[in-house]
């Protein structure tokens, strides 16, 4: 899909090169400083997932949400996955690494959904955008949501 | 530069701060260490072309282009098609904040940036193979069937709990940004 979205840029930006240089020169320093007002946000969150990363491995998650964990595993499930942020292609490896050493459906629903829609370490990233009070409640709407997800999953496809 | 150092403030801290906790727990410290690396690499690979497509849309796209199509009164098709802007990136969600920022300057509904905002979150097509891929396509499916619309109930519900003014608020600091 980053190839997708290179190709789109590559070709809408060649477009619009010849059409306008000046506007594509304005283009660029647009582009630049969009991505330089939130660069300082950016490096503090790799770094703080670096650390967090080189502390919670999966096998401290499957720990934490472990065949009988039941609701309670569920809700450290949806804890972990809001305040750890793992990039997608780690997250679902994990997610069914997870499955196979015992873990719950629900439990690993509520980890996926809440890794996804919950950003803890993000918040001051999103503030800055929306605003503190609006980031609280959309998080902590999608937080609430994730239960609702983890039921329906462990419903359907853990056939609870 | 002191204003470069002031903004910077907080990353050499975390700099700092991981280097201190390589000095205490070498192996982990250099575990975090990879990891940023890795994060940084795919930070570098993911971005230019989002970012890039943001300066194409805020300098080429007029604002009642952006107003017509997911405008106020832009209804259905307004929610449709921030479902698909959004499921179609890629990289982490940090990445779609400064997209919404322009959305805002152009006049999207409010509602619909919080839309976009959700589907970027969970919906995004890239990962849903690689969910697929990795957890089964009934869990991903159930997933996605849940999500679509419960990303519009949260932004409908969100998009009324902040009062107009707030919201105008919001809209003014995102013209500042860009």
């Amino acid at each position: 899909m980053a190839e997708f979205l290179y190709i789109a840029a590559a070709v809408l930006f060649a477009l619009s090169f010849f059409k306008d240089r000046k506007k594509t020169g304005m283009v660029l320093k647009k582009a630049w400083k969009a991505f330089e007002h939130i660069l300082p946000e950016f490096l503090v969150i790799i770094l703080l997932v670096g650390v967090m990363m080189a502390l919670i491995n999966p096998e401290v998650i499957s720990k934490i949400i472990g065949v009988d964990s039941g609701w309670l595993g569920v809700v450290l499930a949806a804890v972990v996955g809001s305040i750890t942020l793992i990039p997608g292609f780690i997250a679902f490896p994990t997610a069914a690494m997870l499955l196979e050493g015992g873990a719950g459906y629900m439990q690993i629903g509520a980890f996926v959904s809440t890794l996804m829609m919950v950003g803890v370490i993000t918040f001051p990233v999103e503030a800055k955008y929306f605003g503190k009070k609006l980031t609280l409640y959309r998080n902590l709407m999608a937080f609430a949501f994730s239960f609702l997800v983890a039921y329906i999953i462990g419903l359907v496809v853990g056939g609870l | 530069m002191k204003k470069f150092l002031k903004r910077y403030l907080m990353v050499f801290l975390a700099i700092a701060g991981v280097g201190l906790f390589t000095l205490l727990n070498r192996e982990a410290g250099l575990r975090a260490i990879n990891i940023t690396a890795y994060s940084f690499k795919e930070m570098a690979l993911v971005l230019p072309p989002i970012f890039i497509l943001l300066g194409l849309l805020d300098v080429w796209v007029p604002r009642e282009t952006m107003v017509r199509y997911m405008g106020e009164g832009s209804g259905l098709k307004g929610i449709v098609l921030a479902i698909l802007l959004g499921s179609a990136a890629a990289g982490p969600l940090y990445g779609a904040f400064p997209v919404a920022a322009v959305f805002m300057k152009k006049g999207v509904k409010f509602s619909n940036i919080l839309i976009f905002i959700g589907a970027w979150s969970t919906t995004k097509i890239p990962m849903f193979l690689f969910e697929v891929a990795s957890l089964g396509a009934k869990f991903a499916v159930t997933r996605l069937l849940v999500d679509i619309p419960g990303i519009i109930i949260i932004a409908l519900l969100l998009a009324a709990l902040i009062p107009k003014d707030k919201v105008r608020q919001l809209y003014e600091n995102a013209e500042k940004m860009n």
